[in-house]
């Protein structure tokens, strides 16, 4: 493909430094640094109001940060027009032209050049066609936007921006209107699309699940400043702080302690601790809920003694609302179907628990 | 069997009036009192017209139109509309652009102030030109001193008529172009058009039928419209009379079915009006719902 949208490079690399960006009182961007490596699929994650979309639009050049710089390949494009910027959008609401054919949105961007870079009608013809095909909606050139499906929609809002050779391609929240199935299709698509023609992409979410399949580096967004940035097994298994664990996957939340080294939630001794933390701070702990060992009750074991308040079986999984006899709190675990019919659990039986794995934050935060 | 049948057969009657419909008593009295309003203060005018206008029959119909200060106040009305039109479409783009697509300072007073000669009497927008452009007016003197004629001549027949017809074109557009948004000029731009190209490939067509729909409510008021124009025109025969001004005259001097032939143009225009507004409605919903 990288023949036929005609460019030999795979994309830009993109820098951003110290971008801060304010509406009225309203810190939408607090001195963000974060590089985009040329080819890469980059995700920004982030809560709805955590600047994700700000900062996708300074990269696109329809705002213009407060201070800092934005970097094309090393070269300072802060104040850069967005006409020559070079870069593919896709936004969430598709923004097809909607008095165009398909074929004319797809031709837009050649179409508008001036007369002595515009390709000549058959080769115009010939790559939009070609684009058509690569987004498998070939023989669809002649509809208008109102008569395709939201997913075909989003295709040719694609198609529309790669047809103008963008060393960038940016997509907001691309897959925010659709329906989950649709989606889930859409975003493999879209990974495999990448790989076959390479051009630096960074698309905003707030879908972890979303960020997590299709990425190849996430950066989590959240009030305005980085939290971290990382591979997608990065992020998720070694989170940097509170804010990223939580946002990744649900958390329980226990009290614990620091004793001897070690982190001791109620009877339980636990992997976790880091020498950073202090001897007898208390501490919250946070475990994934499919990380609980779930035991039917017997005397003398160590654990979280709790009766079952709720059995609530999701599909391959069953969740646990669970009440905790020590400190007459709810919380929720999850286990596979599997464990669950072995253990023939019913509200109202008794369990242990035991944390498989756990994490301390030196930093907490409240939700 | 038969017997759900006979069961079935009370509800189906009862649900053809569904909770929320009226008696049938009030629904005829409610569409009655509608129509009877309607044929009387819309049909039986619009009739009365014709019929006085034929009432002397075809021949003097047609000469009191062919007649030359007819013919004149017919001319003058075309230009009045028509520079009216040009010039309050151009406004209403630029208007209805700036207000729905971008967020400036004293955008709540702008929008104010193009529905303010909606609010305000005809009269009163004639005067304010004669205050202005007038002999003892504001900038009198230095018109005179140039020999230039507004008040009392086609130039100010044609400002106090687009005065008028100010508000039509941006008030169509701007509810439209603020629920269209901006995201498809932001895409249009970064594929590379320029303002222009934006504008003249992506803004304009999506509003196409909405400003159509405007030019046409702007020109039916422009040709129609006597008070401003009358404190403006100074009643010039065969110079400054529009259409309304010449109907008001022959009326004044007894000539009935000459006053009504010359209004019952006006009164077809407004046919017309009607004629293409229901068009352009029924094209628009055709086109939001299955396009061309």
């Amino acid at each position: 493909m990288e023949g036929k949208t005609g460019s030999n490079q795979p994309g830009m690399k993109i820098e951003i430094k110290n971008i801060t960006k304010r509406f009225g009182a309203f810190t939408a961007l607090d001195n963000v640094s974060l590089d985009f490596p040329s080819g890469d699929l980059v995700a920004l994650l982030g809560p709805s109001g955590c600047g994700k979309t700000t900062l996708l639009r300074i990269i696109a050049g329809m705002e213009t940060p407060d201070s800092g710089e934005v970097l094309f390949d090393g070269e300072d494009a802060t104040r850069r027009n967005v006409r020559e910027r070079h870069v593919g959008l896709v936004f969430q609401h598709y923004a097809l032209f909607r008095h165009m054919s398909v074929f004319e949105n797809v031709a837009f961007g050649l179409r508008v050049r001036p007369r002595e870079d515009r390709p000549s009608k058959e080769e115009i013809r010939e790559r939009v066609h070609g684009l058509l095909k690569l987004v498998q909606l070939d023989g669809l050139a002649a509809r208008y936007p109102t008569q395709l499906s939201g997913g075909q929609r989003q295709r040719v809002a694609l198609a529309r921006a790669l047809a103008v050779q963008p060393k960038l391609l940016l997509l907001d929240e691309p897959f925010g209107a659709l329906d989950a199935k649709v989606r889930k299709e859409l975003r493999r698509w879209l990974r495999l699309l990448h790989d076959e023609i390479h051009i630096t992409s960074i698309f905003v979410t707030h879908d972890q699940e979303e960020a997590l399949e299709v990425a190849d580096r996430v950066a989590v967004l959240n009030t305005g400043k980085l939290e971290q940035v990382g591979t997608p097994d990065d992020v998720y298994q070694r989170p940097a702080n509170a804010f990223v664990y939580n946002f990744l996957g649900s958390g329980v939340r226990l009290a614990g302690c620091i004793k001897g080294g070690r982190l001791r939630v109620g009877s339980l001794t636990l992997d976790g601790a880091e020498a950073s933390h202090r001897e007898d701070q208390e501490t919250v702990v946070y475990v994934r809920p499919h990380d609980f060992q779930v035991e039917r009750s017997y005397d003398g074991a160590t654990g979280i003694g709790a009766f079952v308040a709720r059995v609530l079986p999701v599909g391959p999984v069953v969740r646990l609302e669970l009440f905790r006899y020590d400190t007459a709190e709810f919380i929720e675990v999850e286990l596979t179907r599997e464990r669950f019919d072995e253990l023939g659990l019913q509200p109202a039986d008794i369990v242990r628990l035991k944390p498989k794995s756990a994490r301390v934050f030196t930093e907490d935060y409240s939700i | 069997m038969t017997g759900h049948v006979t069961h079935a057969t009370p509800s189906v009657e009862r649900s053809e009036r569904s909770a929320t419909a009226e008696t049938p008593l009030v629904r005829w009295l409610l569409i009655g009192v509608a129509l009877a309003f309607l044929g009387l203060f819309l049909v039986v005018p619009l009739a009365a017209v014709f019929v006085e206008a034929f009432s002397k029959g075809a021949a003097a119909y047609f000469a009191a139109i062919r007649e030359p200060m007819a013919m004149a106040a017919i001319r003058l009305t075309l230009i009045a509309a028509f520079s009216a039109v040009v010039l309050n479409t151009v406004f209403g783009l630029v208007a209805a652009w700036a207000i729905a697509k971008f967020d400036f300072i004293g955008k709540s007073v702008l929008i104010t102030l193009i529905d303010l000669p909606f609010s305000v009497s005809p009269v009163v927008s004639g005067l304010i030109y004669v205050l202005l452009f007038g002999m003892q007016g504001l900038f009198g003197p230095w018109l005179v001193e140039h020999d230039i004629k507004i008040i009392f001549a086609t130039p100010g027949i044609i400002l106090a008529t687009t005065f008028v017809t100010f508000p039509f074109v941006a008030r169509e557009l701007i509810p439209l172009m603020e629920s269209q948004g901006h995201e498809e000029e932001e895409a249009a731009i970064s594929l590379g058009a320029s303002g222009w190209q934006t504008f003249w490939r992506v803004t304009l067509p999506n509003v196409k039928w909405g400003l159509l729909y405007g030019l046409i409510l702007c020109n039916a008021r422009a040709m129609g419209e006597f008070g401003a124009v009358s404190v403006v025109s100074g009643h010039v025969r065969g110079q400054t009379n529009t259409i309304p001004l010449h109907v008001e005259i022959l009326y004044n001097e007894y000539q009935f079915a000459a006053a009504f032939a010359v209004a019952s143009l006006l009164a077809l225009l407004t046919l017309v009006t009607l004629g293409v507004k229901t068009l352009i409605e029924w094209k628009a919903r055709q086109e939001a719902t299955s396009p061309v």
